[in-house]
């Protein structure tokens, strides 16, 4: 019972299992499951207890999301509780199925806890993932405005990076290209060493515009991957963003913008097909 | 306000002490906003340097080592912080100010960083770890007691905080200590009516002299005299705040002879319990009854009672949505709580106001949250001792509310702020919430038998006499004296038992409870008291868990520590909720059993019997004495005021330069203009169904109300708005049918079908022990009933708080303006309908719907100081036969596709709403004042611009489909005022003209910049 099966299909189908970790204080889970239902993937909720108390339960899925919230309250700093239990309880399940080819998305507080975790930016390319959580190493600091905001940004897609979960998207045109972020500490920093290594091997996944450049992250960053471009951390959350109508000015889109996928369900599919056709 | 000492760090105990600093390389945007906190101070407490850290007060047995990977590995950020393991040291000239909460104020913190510490060092649970956390602020070039002003002022608060001159580091915890229980008799069978007045003020049951002599006979029939828990029992059951004495009240209602406005007298004819004797007196058979309730239970019987599932019974008024699910609403207000403590005031109003959806039928999903607040304005003539600045109450409420809603994952999607000084004494805070639930469950009962089982937060001696302290009037001692009503909130707690009751309602076995209510007022005497009013209940008080020891079983059973529900679960489901709340974390409780022999509340702790009453005479017993009103206009217009300080009354304004100058005036007074930095710290997104935001268009203007989608992946809305007219507080009749009429033109302008809008009832009103405010009560309760059902909107919930006044030092009374305010939830029948007030295209036309009069009296136009000479200062009245029929016009027009955007011309009036319109979509606008359709034979050009009559709406139209929207209006008076042009490289062009002032031009830039500047912060 402690797993709540939030698809309305049977779990015995075709189609790639979602893992959606949930957790006290934990709120996004909801949104963040039906985003992977609408990309076509039977995602199910499993409280991070459960998990812990059964890492092999991680082996069953090939897509794993760590939803956005404000987990335990965010005491002590944005999600360093749970990526404390992380750390000490899950994080070799999860960097095994990182190895496996399984694609992560970390939106907002889920971003905030896999900095802090080990989970990102992950090992250099070529090397593998460390047996003990890595010391963090970039980190999610409050807002320059000095307070929580939540607003739509333009974002852009570097032509470099190496996420599969944004590959393809830099020709949505800018007026689609939008995403909602909520969060008071989501100012990306990071050493200078650890910048140029993000930005010359393609793992700055995501931008802000510079005209919507609002938290004052370095490099404008809004969102990052490990080497493999498998594990997605973000401060906006593209699974807000899953039908037009979410659009802040939908009612004055031209039709011909709102055809097809979202730019946020895109990144879905992205996974979705990704998993569908790699993972073991 | 306690002053401590630095204990020296050095000092070794087993209370261990961190501190978390920031790494100046990474800058501390904390520090930088508090600097901005600190404009307007006098320059003897402004500090040369601010530096601020967190503190962490850990109890418990640890190792150097354990002590250090807890600073650096769990507490600091590697890489933006560092820890120092006690107190760094404070330079010469330095003063260090550190502010903690005072012991057993929640601390919601503590818990989540001892579990992290103990998951860290791979210890058991059990292991006592305690942990407090409070925050240090090292001041440069101010001394210690400047420190100590400057914290007051900003950073504590004296009611639940300790503020302490240098790092505070003490020795250990204070604790609570058991307590011999003794179950204590309270004379009073023999007192005369003195001793029961005396009485009922010392022991702050806030019962009157009636209810009292009410309960003495009762015992006096007992033989025996009541008990300190029965009594309590009583105070807390019959306290205004839970059974509505005031409304429910039968009303002795005198009107002038020659009442040239609305007469009640003369309309008592076809009102529901109204009767008029030889004096022309009105009677009044229970007030909310034969007014807000008479206008639903017509309406349910004139066809919407298969629209109307629940009204005025449950937590929450419930409406179908669709075929199979059903949303309900509640909007709450705490005034109280928020004028001594905002922040925890706000953030526990958001929290039992969610608790009330949870406890819905058998418990709603919470999917939104409203908030709206009336404050004084940030330059008050006066700010009386026991007030805290209106600047900042406001800033704390909304940060109250932003924590609260943010960490639950309720998306805060409507609301407004009124600024005015008197609500000094009593800011309002009104709080509301939205739910979602299956149409099956929208009902339960406890049943003989059922076990009472509490969840969630623990019980302590926090927010005691919340109800009868809600029921008081403030003075000026009122900090001091219940500070024990007010609370800090820990919404993590809450979120957790939501999940926990979600994941017990939808079971694979069917719901698992059958009955389910909030702890709210009154705490668990409320909760048992009411679901247990028609079988008794046997509750054993000495189970529920404790924050700490040394509660006595009558703080255990009036206690209103937050974040608790109490649900009726058969015993069969027990073992099943346990394991539920087992692995959600949270905490529940066995309290006993529903169903008593002789339908008796009985109290036991142990086997020990400690109080026993019956529940008829607890729920029936309260006297409903007759209340004398009086409608006094002259004294209502006095007291109607609402006139800004040092506002001067502008010249003749002869030219449309002057009307641009005075457009910005009102684009930027507080009122209307822009609340991005309100709105924008609430997240309005989270649950993804976000369907019309806050703000609208490419320049984010002002949407009329909020849409979502309460079942996701149904392209279904439910509109959510409300109407506020308090200018209008001359006559309360006037205001609360233009509140009303506001409420559904908001909810229309965003494609709510205007036959599916159900509508909640806020009174705050001063106090009502005085004829002439009752008199002014029953006004705004008649409007309600007439507005109702002219417009056929149901009201399905309300609330009342009728004691805001404030008694100063010196004795004055400060009474708040009469404020009703109207919530609505409307249906949107298909997404596509959902419509937006940023004007589209340009060449596109602006239709002004609704005719403008000269009456001015309580516009904004006034407020700012507009020349009076413009109109008269009369109010505007609703038409109760036309407002409805162009709403049903307007939504008719949304519905065939002929409407581009749409705005209500409300605050400010016509011409500051169309220039919103303009530049929210980034346009520009040509408008004709010649052309606003006006009723009276002169109506002033600035009338034209800035009357606030009520009923009137801006549609924009494309050329060709003028025609066909001029034809649904036929007779409605209407105009095309003017066209939305393109905008220029420097943005878009008003330009108005009127044959009285002639024309001119003005950047629609400099006018948004009013708007966004006015009120920003």
């Amino acid at each position: 019972m402690s797993e709540v099966n939030t698809s309305n299909h049977a779990s015995s189908d075709d189609r790639p299992k979602a893992l959606v970790i949930t957790a006290p204080g934990i709120n996004c889970d909801g949104e963040l499951a039906l985003a992977f239902e609408a990309a076509g993937a039977a995602p199910e909720s499993v409280l991070l207890a459960d998990l812990i108390e059964r890492p092999a339960i991680v082996d069953r899925f090939s897509l794993i999301g760590l939803p956005g919230g404000f987990s335990y309250g965010d005491d002590g700093g944005a999600g360093r509780v749970l990526a404390q239990l992380i750390r000490r309880g899950l994080y070799p399940a999860l960097a095994a199925a990182i190895e496996r080819g399984v694609p992560m998305i970390a939106p907002c507080n889920g971003f905030q806890i896999a900095v802090q975790a080990g989970l990102l930016p992950g090992p250099a390319e070529g090397e593998s993932w460390p047996v003990e959580p890595a010391v963090p190493t970039v980190a999610l600091a409050p807002n320059e405005l000095g307070r929580f905001h939540d607003v739509w940004t333009g974002v852009e897609i570097p032509e470099s990076t190496r996420c599969i979960w944004t590959a393809g998207l830099g020709a949505v045109p800018s007026e689609a290209m939008v995403l909602p972020s909520a969060h008071g500490e989501g100012r990306f920093v990071a050493p200078d060493e650890m910048m140029a290594a993000l930005e010359s091997e393609g793992r700055v996944a995501l931008r802000y515009t510079e005209a919507d450049h609002f938290n004052g992250s370095r490099g404008r960053v809004a969102g990052i991957c490990d080497a493999s471009g498998l594990v997605f951390g973000l401060m906006p959350h593209p699974e807000r963003y899953t039908r037009w109508s979410q659009h802040p000015t939908w009612t004055r889109l031209e039709a011909s913008v709102r055809r097809g996928d979202t730019p946020g369900l895109a990144m879905f599919r992205n996974a979705v097909r990704h998993a569908t056709a790699v993972v073991r | 306000m306690t002053i401590a000492n630095a204990a020296s760090p050095t000092m070794t105990t087993t209370v261990h002490r961190i501190e978390i600093h920031r790494r100046p390389e990474f800058g501390d945007p904390a520090a930088d906003a508090l600097r901005r906190e600190f404009e307007g101070l006098p320059p003897g407490l402004l500090p040369r340097s601010v530096d601020c850290a967190a503190v962490y007060l850990i109890e418990g047995a640890f190792s150097d080592r354990e002590l250090s990977m807890i600073a650096e590995e769990l507490l600091a950020d590697p890489v933006t912080q560092s820890p120092v393991i006690g107190a760094a040291a404070a330079g010469a000239d330095e003063v260090v100010i550190e502010v903690h909460p005072l012991p057993g104020v929640m601390d919601p913190a503590a818990a989540s960083i001892a579990t992290a510490i103990h998951a860290m060092l791979g210890e058991s649970e059990g292991s006592a770890i305690t942990v407090r956390t409070g925050r240090r602020y090292t001041f440069g070039g101010i001394d210690a007691e400047a420190g100590g002003d400057l914290a007051t002022r900003l950073l504590a608060n004296p009611v639940v905080h300790a503020i302490h001159t240098g790092p505070y580091h003490p020795a250990s915890f204070p604790v609570g200590h058991q307590q011999p229980f003794e179950v204590r008799d309270v004379p009073l069978c023999e007192l005369d009516d003195a001793g029961l007045e005396r009485l009922s003020r010392d022991a702050h049951l806030f019962l009157s002299l009636d209810e009292m002599r009410a309960i003495q006979s009762h015992y006096q029939g007992l033989g025996r005299e009541p008990r300190e828990i029965e009594l309590e029992t009583l105070a807390q059951t019959w306290s205004e705040h839970c059974v509505h004495k005031t409304l429910k009240a039968t009303i002795e209602y005198r009107e002038p002879a020659d009442e040239s406005g609305f007469s009640i007298r003369d309309t008592a004819g076809h009102r529901p319990g109204h009767s008029v004797d030889d004096a022309g007196r009105v009677r009044i058979e229970n007030l909310l009854k034969s007014t807000v309730a008479a206008a639903t239970h017509q309406l349910m019987a004139d066809g919407l009672d298969d629209w109307c599932l629940s009204v005025f019974v449950d937590n929450a008024g419930i409406v179908g949505f669709d075929d199979d699910t059903a949303v309900c609403m509640k909007v709450e207000t705490h005034n109280h709580p928020s004028a001594i403590e905002p922040y925890g005031g706000a953030a526990t109003g958001i929290g039992g106001c969610i608790r009330d959806i949870m406890g819905t039928g058998l418990a709603a999903k919470p999917i939104a949250a409203t908030d709206v607040f009336c404050v004084g304005t940030d330059a008050p003539a006066e700010i009386p001792t026991g007030c805290l600045h209106p600047h900042r109450i406001l800033g704390e409420v909304v940060a109250g509310v932003r924590d609260y809603g943010n960490r639950m994952g309720i998306p805060t999607i409507d609301g407004g702020v009124w600024f005015d000084d008197r609500y000094i004494g009593n800011p309002l805070v009104y709080v509301g919430c939205v739910g979602v639930m299956p149409r099956d469950l929208i009902s339960g009962d406890a049943r003989p038998g059922d076990r009472i089982i509490a969840m969630g937060g623990r019980t302590g001696r926090d927010g005691i006499h919340g109800a009868t302290f809600s029921s008081a009037e403030l003075t000026d001692t009122h900090a001091d004296e219940f500070s024990h009503a007010v609370q800090i909130g820990n919404a993590i707690t809450e979120k957790v038992t939501l999940d926990a009751v979600l994941a017990a309602r939808d079971h694979p076995d069917g719901c698992l409870f059958s009955s389910i209510t909030d702890c709210g007022a009154g705490g668990f005497s409320s909760a048992v008291g009411e679901m247990g009013e028609k079988i008794g209940a046997e509750v054993r008080l000495d189970r529920a868990p404790l924050k700490y020891d040394g509660l006595s079983p009558v703080e255990v059973w009036i206690s209103e520590a937050q974040e608790r529900m109490v649900l009726a679960v058969p015993a069969e489901n027990v073992d099943a909720i346990a394991a539920i709340c087992d692995s959600h974390d949270v905490e529940w409780c066995d309290l006993g059993e529903f169903g008593t022999p002789d339908r008796e509340l009985v109290l036991r702790w142990g086997d020990v019997e400690v109080g026993r009453i019956a529940m008829e005479f607890m729920h029936d017993g309260v006297p409903m004495p007759l209340r004398e009103a009086v409608w006094d206009p002259e004294w209502a217009a006095r007291e109607a005021g609402g006139d800004d300080v040092g506002v001067e009354r502008s010249g003749v304004i002869g030219d449309v330069a002057g009307v641009f100058d005075l457009t910005a005036t009102l684009l930027g007074h507080p009122n209307l203009a822009s609340k991005a930095w309100i709105v924008r710290q609430y997240d309005h997104e989270v649950q993804g169904g976000s369907v019309v935001k806050p703000f609208v268009g490419p320049n984010a203007g002002p949407g009329d109300a909020a849409v979502i989608r309460p079942v996701p992946d149904r392209p279904r809305g439910l509109a959510i708005g409300h109407g506020l007219a308090t200018g209008l507080a001359r006559d309360p009749y006037v205001m609360g049918l233009a509140a009303i009429d506001e409420c559904v033109r908001n909810m229309v302008c965003v494609g709510a079908d205007p036959d599916r809008i159900a509508i909640l009832d806020n009174f705050c009103w001063p106090g009502c022990d005085d004829p002439r405010n009752l008199g002014s009560l029953v006004r705004a309760a008649e409007a309600c009933l007439d507005g109702g059902l002219a417009y056929r909107t149901p009201f399905v919930s309300g609330k009342d708080s009728l004691n805001n006044q404030f008694t100063t030092e010196d004795g004055r009374t400060i009474r708040i303006p009469p404020t009703l305010l109207i919530s609505g939830m409307g249906i949107v029948s298909e997404e596509r309908f959902a419509t937006t007030m940023d004007a589209k295209r340009p060449g596109s036309r602006l239709l002004a719907i609704g005719a403008t009069t000269n009456r001015l009296g309580g516009s904004h136009y006034l407020r700012v100081g507009g020349d009076p000479a413009a109109g008269v200062d009369e109010l505007p009245v609703v038409d109760l036969e036309l407002g409805p029929r162009i709403a049903r016009i307007v939504h008719d027009a949304i519905r065939q596709g002929l409407v581009r955007s749409a705005h209500d011309a409300s605050e400010g009036g016509l011409l500051p709403a169309a220039i919103e319109m303009a530049f929210a979509g980034g346009l520009g606008l040509e408008l004709d004042l010649d052309a606003v359709p006006v009723d009276g034979a002169s109506v002033s050009a600035l009338a034209r611009a800035f009357a606030e009559d009520p009923s009137r709406y801006l549609l924009e139209v494309e050329e060709a489909d003028l025609p066909a929207v001029e034809a649904l209006l036929a007779d409605v008076p209407h105009g095309v005022v003017g066209s939305f042009v393109t905008a220029g490289p420097e943005g878009g062009e008003i330009s108005i003209s009127a044959s009285e002032l002639g024309s001119g031009r003005e950047t629609a830039f400099r006018l948004e910049e009013a708007w966004k500047r006015g009120c920003d912060r």
